[in-house]
């Protein structure tokens, strides 16, 4: 038999995978996950993660909007092809202001939302739990717990019976690729 | 997967009720598990097309045939089919325009600034709001490409070098206003579409084809609701909230600013930009109202956006009306208070001068347009003061009707600030009456087509309820919650 992709365990409650993964954590495992219907209040901090890094791309972008804006029209309305247009200065400020306000907006916004493809390695069109039928309910009802079999604290035995010990009426060996 | 996918649950945990004064209305009718959300919403997107779906979705769709002909002919004879002439140059075109992006306001603002204010009411009714913000912007987008007559040209509009070697002149809140709706459109879009991703993985995981496992799989990106992803996520879905707050106030404004940036009387006003967001919103919530209220019926969805949804859309409708009432009344206050002459006489004789009470009343001849004027004061000012009652806000039918007349009183809105202004302006040697032809009806109904063909496909593929989202407002998915598993009496 191939080596398994992962350990899951199921569960049948938030407030029991929470414990769960308070419990892992605490013992110290590393490649390890869980995984719900919606994000659980709390989790975060069970699992011991760190505030996320979106924000530092959204901020990167926005600064590039709002410069490119401010750039573009310095470059095309007083530098490129100056023309006078009812006594108003070539470049100011102020009117170009909206434009670059809403280019800061646009690329900030791309920034936070590829930023978190980034981060979370989307899109990716093939995962090993997307093979497993019980793994569906994630999307439903139910919250499961994964320890990946690279995980360097990982011992077939003995983490089964970790996951059991939690609460988990339910475990089954995920396959590899 | 639907075998598996029902739910075998029970929560057997008995949890006391706070005291009565301290009871709020649930979000989702209690005895529903979260397992049911997923079976309802998605539901209404598989299984067999209904017959109403396809009466619907043919009567637009020929509509939508319509606003193709209406710009094919548009395009080959030129902008002298509509009822546009000296001095009103700007008719059905940009009122429609104007009303379309207001409508677009509603779905940003129950994404956006009610997520960030936490209300979490909006979980409800954000995805449909969305979509319709989505599609009215469409809509509204139209209309100033159009407009321009060359539609060929309109590419103009954007920074791109041309053989002329010249470019778009941004001293004009034209430009900008190009820049706002764009940038609305692209920044709605991607709200809408992040905030899908996880629905789109629900379905995935309950397609039963091959190709709609395929299909929503492409689009959810191989999203397994990972907690590490949900972190990420989570912090995306806030900055997009509090980078679209600002947007949202922006885009309208920058709307107004076209008018407001002019010297005409009726136009030349500073209290235009928060009016034009305070009129959105209200248009917004009225389209809401008008597409949720019958929706809800037919879909079956009443245990999730209940009766205590529509109440407080009512409310917001109310809020923003009585602000947009405010706002007329502040318009006649600084005609008189600026002491400028053409202020005075635009808005005495050329807006509320009607022929049976004020027009006699300061002994002025009625104004061209004192039909519109007062349709819009009934339909904007006093239609939503019904809201103050509970009795109304709780009556579909009614709540629907009102509904509607909002979004009419504010086309009359729009249908003011546009032509009443120009049709009267410093000289009256320049005076007109503008009246629209049977092309601009057309166009306008053309544009309900486009509308409603795609909010129909998209009930019919997308889950028009955020499933995730308001799995997530449940007491069940509180961890802290003795629904959600935890012990009674105790935090953890």
């Amino acid at each position: 038999m191939p080596q398994p992709y992962a350990i899951m365990a199921e569960f049948q409650t938030p407030a029991d995978i929470l414990h769960a993964a308070e419990k892992v954590r605490e013992e110290g495992f590393r490649n390890w996950d869980v995984f719900t219907p919606y994000p659980i209040h709390g989790m975060d901090r069970a699992m011991g993660l760190k505030n996320s890094k979106v924000g530092w791309f959204s901020f990167i972008g926005g600064c590039t909007g709002y410069t490119t804006g401010m750039l573009l029209i310095w470059y095309m309305n007083a530098y490129d092809y100056p023309i006078v247009i009812g006594g108003k200065p070539m470049f100011s400020p102020f009117y170009s202001f909206p434009p670059s306000y809403e280019l800061t907006i646009l690329f900030g916004s791309f920034g936070a939302l590829l930023g978190m493809l980034f981060l979370n390695r989307l899109p990716r069109l093939h995962h090993p739990l997307l093979k497993n039928r019980r793994f569906a309910l994630a999307t439903h009802d139910r919250y499961f717990m994964v320890i990946e079999a690279n995980d360097p604290k990982y011992r077939q035995a003995e983490t089964q019976r970790l996951l059991e010990t939690l609460g988990s009426r339910h475990i089954e060996l995920v396959e590899g690729d | 997967m639907a075998d598996a996918v029902t739910s075998t649950i029970s929560y057997p945990v008995k949890v006391t009720a706070p005291p009565g004064e301290l009871t709020r209305e649930p979000l989702v009718t209690p005895t529903r598990d979260i397992g049911w959300l997923s079976d309802a919403i998605a539901g209404v997107a598989e299984g067999k097309t209904p017959r109403w779906w396809w009466i619907c979705f043919g009567i637009s769709n020929t509509m939508l045939v319509v606003c193709w002909g209406m710009i094919f002919y548009l395009m080959s004879t030129g902008v002298g089919i509509w009822g546009l002439g000296h001095p009103v140059m700007w008719g059905w075109a940009i009122v429609n325009f104007v009303w379309w992006i207001g409508i677009g306001h509603a779905g940003t603002l129950i994404s956006a600034i009610l997520f960030l204010l936490r209300q979490r009411w909006r979980t409800s009714i954000n995805r449909a709001s969305e979509a319709m913000t989505i599609f009215a912007v469409m809509c509204a987008g139209i209309y100033p490409l159009i407009h321009i007559g060359r539609i060929w040209l309109g590419w103009w509009l954007f920074p791109i070098p041309n053989s002329n070697s010249i470019w778009p002149q941004f001293r004009s809140p034209l430009m900008w206003d190009v820049f706002a709706v764009s940038t609305y459109f692209t920044v709605s879009v991607l709200f809408w579409y992040m905030g899908l991703i996880p629905d789109l993985a629900v379905m995935r995981d309950r397609a039963k084809t091959k190709l709609r496992k395929f299909g929503y799989g492409l689009f959810a990106l191989g999203w397994t609701g990972a907690n590490r992803h949900w972190s990420n996520y989570e912090k995306a879905y806030l900055i997009l909230a509090g980078l679209s707050t600002p947007l949202v106030l922006s885009v309208h404004s920058i709307v107004s600013l076209d008018f407001s940036v002019s010297q005409l009387p009726g136009w030349h006003t500073t209290i235009f930009p928060p009016y034009f967001v305070a009129g959105a919103v209200f248009s917004g919530f009225g389209m809401v109202l008008t597409l949720l209220v019958p929706l809800r019926r037919v879909l079956h969805l009443e245990d999730i956006i209940r009766v205590r949804h529509v109440e407080l859309m009512c409310k917001v409708t109310l809020a923003t009306g009585s602000i947009v009432g405010y706002a007329y009344a502040m318009e006649f206050f600084i005609a008189w208070y600026s002491g400028n002459p053409y202020e005075k006489f635009h808005f005495l004789s050329s807006r509320l001068a009607d022929p049976y009470i004020f027009g006699p009343m300061f002994h002025l001849k009625p104004a061209p347009y004192w039909w519109a004027y007062f349709t819009m004061v009934s339909c904007n000012v006093l239609v939503p003061q019904l809201f103050w009652f509970k009795r109304i806000r709780t009556n579909m039918f009614i709540v629907f009707i009102l509904s509607i007349l909002v979004n009419i009183g504010m086309w009359f809105e729009r249908f003011i600030i546009v032509v009443s202004s120009l049709n009267r302006e410093f000289i009256p040697s320049n005076w007109g009456y503008y009246g629209p032809t049977w092309c601009d009806v057309l166009q306008f109904l053309g544009t309900f087509g486009l509308f409603f063909t795609f909010f129909l496909l998209f009930l019919r593929f997308i889950p028009l309820i955020a499933i995730a989202e308001v799995k997530g407002v449940t007491p069940q998915a509180d961890p802290h919650h003795p629904l959600g598993g935890a012990k009674v009496g105790g935090t953890h």
